[in-house]
């Protein structure tokens, strides 16, 4: 309802009525705390994040700033004390004051294949500290769900994915922010932790709640602790990895149900800024989806002095536009979404659009209505792309019509796509439901260099790996991987762990294959469709990539959001992390519907076993004294009867 | 006795040699029935492999050897071929020894069965570690044999380690060695109990002294769950020609541990009513039980067939009490043919289910019970003929049948 208000610029009082309004509405959603006056601080950080806001008009501003402050350090003494005494706290508190910021941002890719890749990301930043028993209880932007998770189960940093589709690099190039087919988690929990597996197990119930997922059923069979490929994102710099769980269940479906949820995190909800645009009847109509969670702590300056929680929300997904279209290649927002953008979230500290024109820079592929002239450059995945932006805090960002329906109609097919440098798949070979091999090809396209690469194959226990047939070829020739970690599995309780360094030569294919053995299982143990298959989790592959450009190694400094995920140490290469397809492998079965027939047949063998033995133990050989024939006896009994004597 | 021997011997190695060069032992050597998860080869060069990526082999659920077989092959891991032949070539020395012993008639045509066993000649290609248990348990019997309590002991308490089962092989020797020494099976004799006692703690004393040499070779007690937890509990429900695995894949949860434990004493069962049966046999006391062991173990394969059928010439004697020989010798023979079939059918070509895998091993462990208890019962008539004589006759004179009662 608030999304559908307009704030006219030039009237002050119907302003501050309406904002007034739109923050006690986005109180409302995201249900932060009891207090109804506490939530009217929002644009408080908008002084400090400068750069976008300072391009707002001044008078709204200025309208802001003075009756927010107030309001800000009276809630917080009261929160603190019971008794509301401004004056006193007023210099105390405002040093321990919650700030929080919110920034949301959509990334619209044209891919070459006529695809289009649409990437929102969503960050709430907090300044607050979870830890060292410390009760938060004051909400304001960051999801109160979350931040309960967070401190109850001692999470230092929490990923998790929902994937519907596989995202296939050599059409699309690599992603923003990759992740697996189905649902991923990985946390690593603070070391104060002392049972970690507990720890684990509620946690993935407690969210399991929360994104209504499936994730109750990562349990010990599906959990590794990898041992190299997962490092902490944020700050920290404890790598002792028996405090990192991580999970995949490719098998998970992704739907409404959880993108609802994911939705209910976001501060303005899908009721006000880009969030609009999530209508799952048109998000899950796409070739790839993929909605994503992270929590980790990050640092606020260079210096790293402060510290603050990210939460990052992001949502990938690709629109299939070119077959499902009318045959026209052209899409527009309103069609992929079937909305349009009016405004941006209000809690927003920045709303941007970016469009990626790099392969379009006269204009030559395509055309972009409404045609902006703010361009962005910014190193993303090791290239420098060059983005049309739309800034929808700017109120001429939405012209006369007050509404932003972007437009790219494309004028030729042609040009080639940025071969991504690194690639991988993965394939099941042999045949028959004794043995199989795992084949995982891995393509460094890089000319010249060659580069290190992570893998991390978790494999179920119901595949018994062999590791002694594990071999590493590349160009012919043997390519022997310089650190292995292999965790072997046990049977029902956890699966294999397989996690190596190989150096991919230039120009090359990298081969790695295993041999597996099918195990049989009990009837019980099978998933309701059996012979449909059980699904192994995607490879991981990660990998410090040689960069086209340098990096910018500068983390704190404010950059687009989709550009900043991975830290980067170093400017010459860049941090990719992609997965494999996840694999279906087929395992013999025993017959579900003869449990009784089987019971009974074999007892009756071990039962003759019995019986012939005790017979010949318990008896013992006699001559047989020959019986009457059953016509004598019987005429025997009729001849007595009858009082004759019997025969003979 | 010599030049068969050598013959046997030479047909017995040439014929290993070929199948280990040609392209049929990778084939033998994936095949259920010859390697089981407890024995297979492949799972022994994983465990070096785990060794050498300095992993413990029992942290997994692949490798369920003896730390003694771990070691053993870590030094002849290059030399395998060269030792499984070994191994079946020694046990069937032995057993040649013994059948010398036993019997004093000629037997040549039967010396060769062991050795040229095809059960015995896969097992050996497959270099399943079976060979290796059967000619401990060889050793063992021969050394009993040979009078030697120690080596006997010694050996009893190896093949025990190797898998537990063999520890029911104890009562025969016991009886064996005690009728040698003319000690009668007596609770109120001194001497019987002091025997016992003798027996006893050389067989503890070395199943010690073994055990606690495994945990000195590895560091950890991880190898008991690992090796008997396995053998025990049986998780791993790979097919294979026994009665366990169709049985608990297809078992409710809820009975999963009462059946686990009647079928698992199933086998330690039989010992005592056999033993008191057989007290003056003990020699076939031990056929007796390496037969029911090889039929009710959780994890049998065909070498642990081949061990208690090479003891078959032995009772040639019996053949003409048999009763039903031929049909079970046809059955054995079908079933070791369509083994290989129906697997074929249920996990290649998709065209059979599990049930037709799991009939087969039913017939052939019918099969197996039948020809045992034939034996037994052949064994029992002959001692019946041996002290009432061989025609029967009635109180009227007239022929005599006779009967079980």
């Amino acid at each position: 309802m608030a999304a559908r208000r307009n704030i006219p610029v030039g009237l002050l009082f119907i302003l501050c009525s309406l904002t007034f309004l739109i923050a006690t509405n986005t109180h409302e959603t995201t249900s932060t705390s009891e207090h109804p006056d506490k939530a009217v601080n929002l644009p408080e950080k908008s002084t400090e994040t400068g750069g976008q806001t300072t391009e707002q008009p001044a008078v709204e501003e200025r309208q802001w700033e003075p009756t927010e402050f107030q309001e800000e350090t009276v809630n917080d003494a009261a929160a603190e004390k019971q008794d509301a005494t401004p004056p006193e706290t007023t210099t105390t508190s405002a040093g321990a004051h919650p700030k929080d910021d919110f920034q949301e941002e959509l990334v619209i890719r044209p891919l070459q294949s006529g695809d289009v890749y649409a990437s929102f990301q969503f960050r709430t930043l907090w300044e607050t500290d979870f830890m060292k028993g410390n009760k938060v209880s004051h909400y304001r932007l960051f999801p109160k769900s979350l931040g309960q998770v967070i401190s109850k189960f001692s999470v230092r940093e929490l990923h998790i994915s929902f994937t519907q589709g596989y995202w296939r690099t050599m059409q699309w190039g690599q992603p923003f922010m990759p992740s697996p087919p189905g649902a991923e988690l990985w946390v690593w929990f603070q070391d104060s932790v002392t049972d970690v597996d507990g720890t684990w197990k509620e946690l993935t119930n407690v969210l399991s709640g929360i994104f209504c997922a499936s994730l109750n059923f990562i349990d010990s069979t599906n959990t590794v602790q990898p041992s190299a490929s997962f490092k902490p994102l944020g700050i920290g710099n404890v790598t002792d990895h028996r405090f990192l769980r991580y999970a995949t269940l490719p098998r998970e479906i992704v739907c409404t149900e959880n993108l609802t949820p994911w939705k209910k995190l976001l501060p303005c909800g899908s009721k006000a800024g880009l969030a609009v645009l999530m209508k799952s009847e048109k998000l899950f109509h796409s070739s790839f989806h993929s909605q994503a969670v992270h929590i980790r702590p990050v640092c606020q300056d260079s210096e790293c002095t402060t510290t603050s929680w990210e939460l990052r929300q992001t949502l990938n997904v690709v629109f299939d536009l070119h077959t499902s279209g009318q045959g026209k290649r052209e899409w527009s927002l309103f069609k992929m979404f079937s909305r349009t953008l009016t405004e941006a979230c209000p809690l927003a500290s920045s709303s941007k659009i970016y469009i990626d024109i790099t392969d379009n820079p006269q204009g030559e592929q395509f055309e972009l209505t409404p045609a902006t002239h703010l361009l962005s450059q910014a190193v993303v995945l090791g290239d420098r792309r060059t983005f049309s932006v739309y800034d929808l805090t700017e109120a001429n960002t939405f012209g006369s019509m007050r509404s932003l329906n972007l437009l790219i109609r494309w004028k030729s097919s042609e040009g080639d796509m940025l071969r991504p440098l690194l690639h991988a798949e993965r394939y099941v070979a042999g045949y028959g439901l004794q043995t199989g091999e795992i084949h995982t090809l891995m393509y460094n396209y890089h000319p010249f260099r060659s580069f290190p690469i992570l893998l991390l194959d978790s494999v179920p226990w119901y595949l018994r790996l062999y590791i002694h047939t594990l071999t590493v070829t590349s160009k012919g020739k043997d390519n022997k991987p310089s650190y292995i970690h292999y965790q072997p599995s046990k049977d029902r309780v956890r699966p294999h762990l397989l996690e190596m360094l190989v150096q991919l030569p230039p120009n090359s294919v990298t081969e790695v294959t295993v041999q597996f053995e099918r195990a049989l299982l009990k009837w019980t143990e099978y998933t309701p469709d059996p012979n449909h298959g059980f699904y192994v989790g995607s490879s991981v592959i990660s990998a410090l990539v040689p960069s086209m450009v340098a990096m910018d190694t500068n983390n704190t400094k404010e950059r687009p959001l989709f550009s900043s995920f991975f830290p980067c140490k170093e400017e010459s290469s860049y941090f990719v992390r992609i997965y494999t397809e996840p694999l279906l492998v087929n395992l013999p079965t025993p017959d579900f519907s003869m449990p009784y027939n089987v019971i009974c047949l074999t007892c009756t063998v071990v039962a003759v076993g019995y019986g012939s033995l005790y017979n010949l133990l318990t008896r013992s050989f006699q001559i047989e004294e020959p019986n009457p024939r059953l016509a004598k006896r019987i005429a025997n009994v009729i001849r007595r009867l009858r009082g004759v004597p019997p025969l003979a | 006795m010599a030049a068969p021997l050598t013959v046997v011997l030479i047909v017995a190695v040439t014929v290993r040699a070929c199948l280990f060069r040609s392209s049929l032992a990778d084939l033998i050597a994936e095949r259920v029935e010859v390697v089981s998860p407890l024995n297979a080869w492949k799972r022994v060069v994983e465990g070096l492999a785990l060794l050498d990526l300095g992993v413990s082999p029992y942290s997994g659920d692949v490798f369920h050897e003896t730390p003694l077989i771990i070691y053993l092959f870590h030094f002849l891991v290059d030399y395998a071929e060269i030792t499984f032949m070994v191994s079946s070539l020694s046990s069937h020395i032995v057993l040649y020894c013994l059948l010398l012993s036993l019997i004093v008639t000629s037997c040549c045509l039967f010396v060769d069965r062991y050795l040229l066993n095809p059960f015995t000649v896969l097992s050996c290609v497959a270099k399943s570690t079976c060979g290796l248990n059967n000619a401990i348990v060889a050793l063992f019997i021969l050394s009993t044999i040979k009078k030697n309590a120690l080596l006997s002991a010694i050996f009893l308490a190896l093949s025990t380690y190797q898998s537990i089962y063999p520890v029911t092989l104890c009562a025969p020797a016991v009886l064996y060695l005690l009728q040698r020494q003319y000690i009668p099976v007596n609770v109120r004799w001194a001497s019987f109990w002091w025997f016992l006692l003798q027996y006893a703690f050389m067989y503890l004393g070395s199943l010690f002294v073994i055990i606690c040499l495994s945990f000195f070779l590895l560091g950890s007690w991880d190898y008991l769950p690992s090796v008997y937890g396995f053998i025990l509990s049986v998780p791993d429900l790979t097919p294979n020609i026994g009665l366990f695995w169709y049985f608990f894949a297809e078992m409710f949860e809820h009975f999963r541990l009462f059946f686990l434990c009647v079928f698992q004493i199933n086998v330690f069962f039989y010992t005592i009513p056999l033993s008191i049966k057989l007290k003056e046999h003990p020699v076939f006391l031990i056929f007796m039980q390496l037969a029911v062991i090889s039929i009710f173990k959780s994890y049998p394969t065909v070498g642990d067939i081949a061990l208690y059928m090479s003891f078959l010439p032995v009772w040639s004697h019996l053949h003409r009490f048999l009763r039903n020989i031929f049909l079970v010798s046809c059955v054995l023979l079908a079933c070791s043919a369509l083994f290989p079939v129906l697997w074929h059918l249920w996990i290649y070509s998709g065209s059979a289910n599990s049930n037709f895998y799991y009939a087969i091993t039913l017939l052939f462990n019918v099969a197996q019970i039948l020809l045992v208890s034939d034996y037994f019962y052949a064994f029992l008539r002959r001692e019946h003929h041996l002290t009432y004589g061989l025609y029967l006759k009635r109180k009227d004179g007239s022929e005599a049948t006779l009967v079980l009662k």
